[in-house]
């Protein structure tokens, strides 16, 4: 097990008072919430009650939440759902470029069944731009799905300003926030939200349970086909003990937000200005104020990043990369591509992602461990060799 | 997911660094696929008396590296020619399918040291072809 983990925007472990929350009803309230005696009315209730605290912590009304099976299910319902409803005969969907996989491989689905898709570039700190939005709508479009903040470089979008537009322009205004629930204020009507994504297990809740917020009103084709769960738009018996950890688990975060946000934000900055005053020829990625309160991603130059992941891994530290090698594919992440570096220094980031039980020890140790195996890894490195011979023909 | 042996070779890696005045240097792969290998030889009347490796890469490239450096040390030319993917993937008792590709970058780093040794002394090394020359980016050293 790594005594220090920073992955925490991969997943989280379930916490204690969310884990006791959902214990009775694996056993003691084990009814379908669909039948009608007793033994189903408190798993019923119960399913009813998270809903209630998933609404009331983004700002919605109880029955435009519809819990599914993880935050990938809700972008794909959301892409395809609004495609079938409202672009009938193809249509036209905009998107940006640094999308979550659920999202973008849901577009290309959908262009391969027809419809159109715009990809929006961001710039170098990872934002979509206003004007460039405004100019890539369409007549025929019907859907603007962006993120609210990236689960790679941490850069939140301007998605009151995104749903402003969009609600201007009457396009429907989708956005993935599993990485940003939880660590921000979300209020749908506040952000002209018309859809939103989230999943439970990045917000110390279980695995296997998401969300999808529809605004009252959108038209949206079901995904699942069956029985009459979630008003008849998902079908499916309720994954009650996961729809219990998720309300329990969005109640708490949401309470402990602000105080919690300012320690993540500590603790941040102090790795932040630690490896970066440590290791030289280093990169921050994302945008420096404009980023999710535990994001960390650095680009270290002429190095790779899973050699870095394994030699964390050796010292106890779990922590990610957007490296070709960890990925299974050939090419770096499509986020820091997008953002404008070249293949090597996208090939060498890492992101370290800090949650509620990181301290100030583990930023401290992360700092102490990391620059000894950059040099080491640099010694190895043909690059860095170039690169100091090169210098060393430009001083002569 | 990686053997102990690969495991051994990427935390203690063997003959990493460079030989000055060397017989033979190949570089191979390139920045966009996120491996360079580099292989540096050394070698006197046919034999291999040393090698060393740079080598820019994942746990499986470098461990491939270093392998591959202590297999062709000591070897003849002809020997060291038969040194395959396979055998440096044998050698490190497998690596997972999607790392394959990282062996055979040590046999063409490899190959391309012979190749640069056969030039430089204008002799002709039977069966062996000429490296897919190393895409150097040069904005590489140039940006910021």
């Amino acid at each position: 097990m790594n005594k220090i983990y920073m992955d925490n925007a991969a997943t989280t472990p379930v916490r204690k008072e969310v884990l006791e929350a959902m214990l009775p009803y694996f056993g003691e309230y084990y009814g379908n919430p669909s039948s009608l005696y007793q033994t189903a009315a408190a798993s019923k209730k119960a399913v009813e009650n998270a809903r209630e605290q998933v609404a009331k912590a983004l700002g919605a009304k109880t029955e435009e939440i519809y819990f599914t099976g993880c935050g990938t299910e809700s972008d794909n319902w959301a892409l395809t759902g609004a495609a079938e409803a409202y672009g009938k005969n193809g249509g036209h969907i905009i998107t940006s470029a640094i999308e979550h996989h659920a999202v973008l491989h849901t577009c290309q689905y959908l262009e391969s069944r027809g419809y159109d898709v715009t990809y929006l570039p961001v710039d170098e700190d990872g934002l979509i731009s206003i004007e460039e939005l405004e100019k890539a709508i369409r007549p025929e479009t019907f859907l603007i799905s962006i993120m609210l903040a990236n689960n790679e470089i941490g850069t939140i979008q301007p998605v009151k300003e995104i749903g402003l537009l969009a609600r201007e322009r009457k396009i429907i205004f989708h956005t993935d926030a599993v990485q940003a629930v939880g660590h921000m204020p979300i209020d749908v009507n506040e952000l002209n939200i018309d859809m939103l994504s989230m999943s439970a297990h990045k917000i110390y809740g279980p695995k296997g349970v998401g969300a999808l917020y529809v605004r009252k009103g959108i038209r949206l084709k079901s995904f699942m086909h069956g029985g009459a769960q979630e008003r008849s738009r998902r079908a499916g018996t309720e994954n009650v003990p996961g729809v219990v950890g998720l309300g329990k688990a969005i109640e708490l975060i949401t309470a402990e937000m602000e105080e919690e946000n300012k320690k993540l934000i500590s603790l941040r900055e102090r790795l932040i200005e630690g490896l970066m005053s440590a290791i030289p020829y280093a990169r921050l990625n994302g945008h420096r104020e404009k980023r999710l309160p535990g994001n960390v991603n650095i680009s270290f130059e002429f190095v790779e990043g899973e050699s870095i992941l394994i030699s964390l891994d050796f010292k106890g530290i779990a922590a990610s990369s957007g490296s070709a090698c960890t990925s299974g594919s050939l090419d770096p992440s499509h986020v820091l591509l997008a953002i404008g570096l070249p293949h090597e220094k996208a090939h060498g980031s890492v992101r370290f992602t800090l949650g509620m039980y990181n301290t100030e020890e583990d930023a401290d140790e992360v700092i102490r461990e990391l620059p000894p195996i950059i040099e080491k890894l640099r010694k190895m490195s043909p690059l860095y060799e170039d690169f100091i011979s090169n210098q060393s023909y430009a001083h002569v | 997911m990686y053997t102990e042996k690969v495991m051994d070779h990427f935390m203690n890696p063997r003959n990493v660094g460079e030989i000055e005045g060397a017989s033979g240097v190949g570089t191979v792969g390139n920045p966009k696929c996120g491996d360079i290998m580099r292989v540096y030889l050394k070698i006197k009347n046919s034999i291999v008396e040393d090698a060393k490796f740079k080598t820019f890469g994942c746990g499986a490239a470098v461990a491939t590296s270093s392998m591959a450096t202590e297999l062709v040390k000591g070897k003849s030319i002809q020997d060291a020619l038969k040194i395959t993917n396979k055998a440096v993937l044998e050698a490190l008792d497998g690596l997972p399918p999607a790392k394959v590709h990282c062996s055979l970058l040590a046999e063409e780093a490899l190959q391309a040291a012979l190749w640069d040794y056969s030039k430089k002394n204008n002799i002709v090394i039977e069966g062996l072809k000429e490296p897919v020359p190393y895409e150097h980016e040069e904005e590489l050293v140039e940006q910021e």
